[in-house]
C-alpha cells in the first residue's frame, strides 16, 4: 500500500520547494515579470512527460494528446525563452 | 544503466535552473542566468528524447516544430504591453499539457494503477484543466476580449465553494473506486467550469495578483504531472516555480493590503463604498500651464516621475523618457518611482520604461522612493491614481484604507498628469488632487509630456 516512490517524490517536492523560496526571495522587485516569463519557460518541462507519450505509441488516442503536449509545452519553452531574452537586453545601466 | 544517465542529465538541469534564477537577483547576470536555463532545458529535452519507450520520432518532431513557429512569433512581435496576457496564455498552455497527459494516463491504465496513482492523476487532471480555463479568462480580460471589471451575481461565493467541494470530494471517490470513469470526467468538466468561475468576479486592476497566483497553480500542476510520471525534473521545476507564484502574490497583496481571500471573493472595483464627508468641504483644485509646468521643473533640483498603468495605456514611457533627458540635460536629479502593483503583472512598469530606454538605476521602489520624497523638489505623477491615493493613509472605511501609497505628497510641488478627474480603479476620488502642493495639469499624458518638452526646450 505505502508507494515509497511517492514518498521519496514528496522529500524532493518539498525541499524544492524551500530552495525556491530562498532563491526567488532574492530576486529584484525590478525583475519580476521576467521572473514570470522565465518561471513560465522551465515550466515547459512538462515537455519531458509530454515526449514519451507523443513518441511511445501507445494508442492513438494518448499519441494524439501527447502531440497536443508537446506543441503546447514547446510554446512555453520557446516563446517563455524568447520573451524573458527581449525583456532582459532592455535593461540597462546608467551610462 | 540509460536510465540513470536520464536521471544525471536531469540532475544536472534542475542545477542549471536553479543557478539560473539565482542570475535574476541582479539585472546583470539576468541574462547570463537565463542562458544557464536554457542550456538546462536543453539538456532535459536531449535527456527525454533517449527515453527507452520512445519508438516513433515523427509526432515528437511535429509537435516540437509547430510549438516553435507558434512561439516564437508570440514572443519577438508582441509589445510589451501584452506580456501579462501573453503570460497568462503560456500557464493555459502548460495546464493544458499537463491535464492532457494526465488524461492519457487515466486512459490507458485506468484502474490498474491502483488507488493511490488514481488519486494523483485526478488531482493533477484537476490542478491543470483549472488553471487552463482560468488562464484563458485571465488572458481574455488583460487583452479586452471580455470585459475587464469584476462579473458577480448573488451566491456567487457559495456555489464556487460548492464546486470546489465537489471536487475535493470527487478524489478520494475515485481513489476508493478507480474503475469510476464517469467520476474522472466528471471531475476534467467541473475543473474547467471551475477555472472560469474562479476568474470572472476578479476585475483588471486585481490582475497582477491573480496572474502570479495562476502562476503558481502552474508550478503546482507541473509539480502534480512529476509526481504522476514519478518524475523528479518536473517535480523540482513545478516545486520552483510554484514557490515562485506563490511569492509574488503574497508580495502583490501586501502591496495592497488585501488578503488572498478578499482578492479572490472580494470582487474589487465593483464596490464603491465613497465614505460620506470624506471630501466634504474641499477646496478648489488649482490647474497650472505648461509654461508653468515648464518653469517649475526646469528650476528643481530633484525630480521623481511616478508613472501608472495610464501611462502605459497612452504609450507615454518615451515621451516621459525625453521629458526626463531634457532635465538631466539641465542637471536635475531624475528618478522614477514604482509601486508593486502599477501596471498589468509584477514588475511590469520597470520593463514598459525599460523598454523607453530608461536606465535601471534610476527606477526605485516603493520604502527606497518614499524615503526620498522629502528631499524631493517635483514630483510628476503620471497616469497613476490608487497608489499615490492619501486616502490610504487617512480615510477609515476607504476600500484602500491600509494600502502602502508612494508619499508623493511630501515632496515640494506635486504636478499630476491627468485626463481627467474621473476615480481610479477603486473607483474613490483622490484627495491629492485638491492638496495645496497639487498642481493639476490636464490632458493626455503622451500630448503632456510632448508639450512639456518643447516648452522645457525654450
Amino acid at each position: 500500500m505505502i508507494d515509497l516512490g511517492v514518498i521519496g517524490d514528496l522529500y524532493v517536492f518539498v525541499l524544492a520547494g524551500f530552495l525556491g523560496y530562498q532563491v526567488i526571495s532574492r530576486v529584484s522587485p525590478l525583475l519580476h515579470t521576467p521572473l514570470m516569463s522565465a518561471t513560465n519557460a522551465i515550466s515547459g518541462i512538462s515537455l519531458v512527460g509530454s515526449l514519451v507519450v507523443a513518441g511511445a505509441g501507445y494508442n492513438r488516442v494518448s499519441t494524439l494528446m501527447g502531440f497536443i503536449a508537446v506543441t503546447a509545452s514547446t510554446i512555453n519553452v520557446v516563446g517563455g525563452f524568447l520573451i524573458t531574452d527581449r525583456i532582459l537586453k532592455m535593461f540597462r545601466a546608467r551610462k | 544503466m540509460r536510465r540513470d544517465l536520464l536521471q544525471l542529465f536531469y540532475l544536472a538541469s534542475a542545477i542549471l535552473f536553479v543557478m539560473g534564477l539565482r542570475g535574476l537577483s541582479h539585472p546583470r547576470t539576468a541574462r547570463r542566468g537565463m542562458f544557464l536555463a536554457e542550456l538546462g532545458m536543453l539538456l532535459a529535452i536531449i535527456g527525454s528524447l533517449l527515453h527507452h519507450e520512445i519508438i516513433d520520432y515523427r509526432w515528437i518532431a511535429a509537435g516540437l516544430v509547430l510549438g516553435t513557429v507558434i512561439g516564437a512569433p508570440m514572443a519577438i512581435w508582441i509589445p510589451m504591453t501584452a506580456v501579462p496576457q501573453r503570460t497568462a496564455l503560456s500557464h493555459s498552455f502548460g495546464a493544458l499539457a499537463a491535464a492532457l497527459i494526465g488524461v492519457s494516463e487515466y486512459y490507458r491504465h485506468g484502474a490498474a494503477l491502483g488507488s493511490l496513482r488514481v488519486g494523483v492523476i485526478a488531482l493533477e487532471v484537476m490542478l491543470g484543466s483549472l488553471t487552463f480555463t482560468g488562464s484563458l479568462m485571465a488572458a481574455g480580460k488583460l487583452q479586452g476580449l471580455i470585459r475587464g471589471y469584476p462579473i458577480t451575481y448573488r451566491g456567487q461565493n457559495f456555489s464556487n465553494l460548492l464546486l470546489l467541494a465537489a471536487m475535493l470530494g470527487l478524489i478520494p471517490f475515485l481513489m476508493f473506486v478507480p474503475t469510476s470513469t464517469p467520476a474522472f470526467y466528471t471531475l476534467v468538466g467541473l475543473a474547467f467550469f471551475f477555472g472560469v468561475m474562479l476568474v470572472l468576479p476578479i476585475g483588471a486592476a486585481d490582475m497582477p495578483v491573480v496572474i502570479a497566483l495562476l502562476n503558481s497553480y502552474a508550478g503546482l500542476t507541473d509539480a502534480a504531472m512529476g509526481f504522476m510520471l514519478d518524475n523528479k525534473i518536473q517535480i523540482i521545476t513545478g516545486s520552483l516555480d510554484g514557490s515562485s507564484g506563490f511569492i509574488l502574490s503574497i508580495l502583490m497583496c501586501r502591496a495592497m493590503n488585501r488578503s488572498i481571500t478578499n482578492v479572490l471573493f472580494g470582487a474589487f472595483g465593483k464596490v464603491q463604498e465613497q465614505p460620506a464627508g470624506a471630501l466634504e468641504g474641499k477646496k478648489g483644485i488649482r490647474q497650472c500651464s505648461m509654461e508653468e509646468a515648464a518653469e517649475i521643473l526646469g528650476t528643481a533640483r530633484s525630480v521623481v516621475f511616478v508613472p501608472g498603468y495610464g501611462m502605459a495605456v497612452s504609450q507615454a514611457q518615451y515621451r516621459v523618457r525625453e521629458v526626463a533627458d531634457v532635465l538631466k540635460s539641465k542637471g536635475v536629479d531624475v528618478r522614477y518611482g514604482i509601486h508593486a502593483v502599477a501596471g498589468r503583472m509584477p514588475g511590469h512598469m520597470n520593463v514598459l520604461l525599460a523598454e523607453a530606454n530608461v536606465p535601471y538605476d534610476e527606477l526605485y521602489d516603493m520604502d527606497q522612493i518614499n524615503s526620498y520624497f522629502p528631499e524631493t523638489d517635483v514630483a510628476v505623477v503620471v497616469g497613476a491614481n490608487d497608489v499615490v491615493n492619501p486616502a490610504a493613509k487617512r480615510v477609515r472605511g476607504s476600500p484602500i484604507y491600509g494600502m502602502p501609497i508612494l508619499e508623493v505628497e511630501r515632496a515640494r510641488v506635486v504636478i499630476v498628469c491627468k485626463r481627467s478627474l474621473a476615480a481610479g480603479f477603486a473607483g474613490i476620488d483622490n484627495e491629492l488632487y485638491y492638496g495645496d502642493k497639487t498642481l493639476m495639469l490636464f490632458g493626455d499624458a503622451k500630448e503632456t509630456m510632448v508639450k512639456l518638452t518643447a516648452a522645457l526646450k525654450t
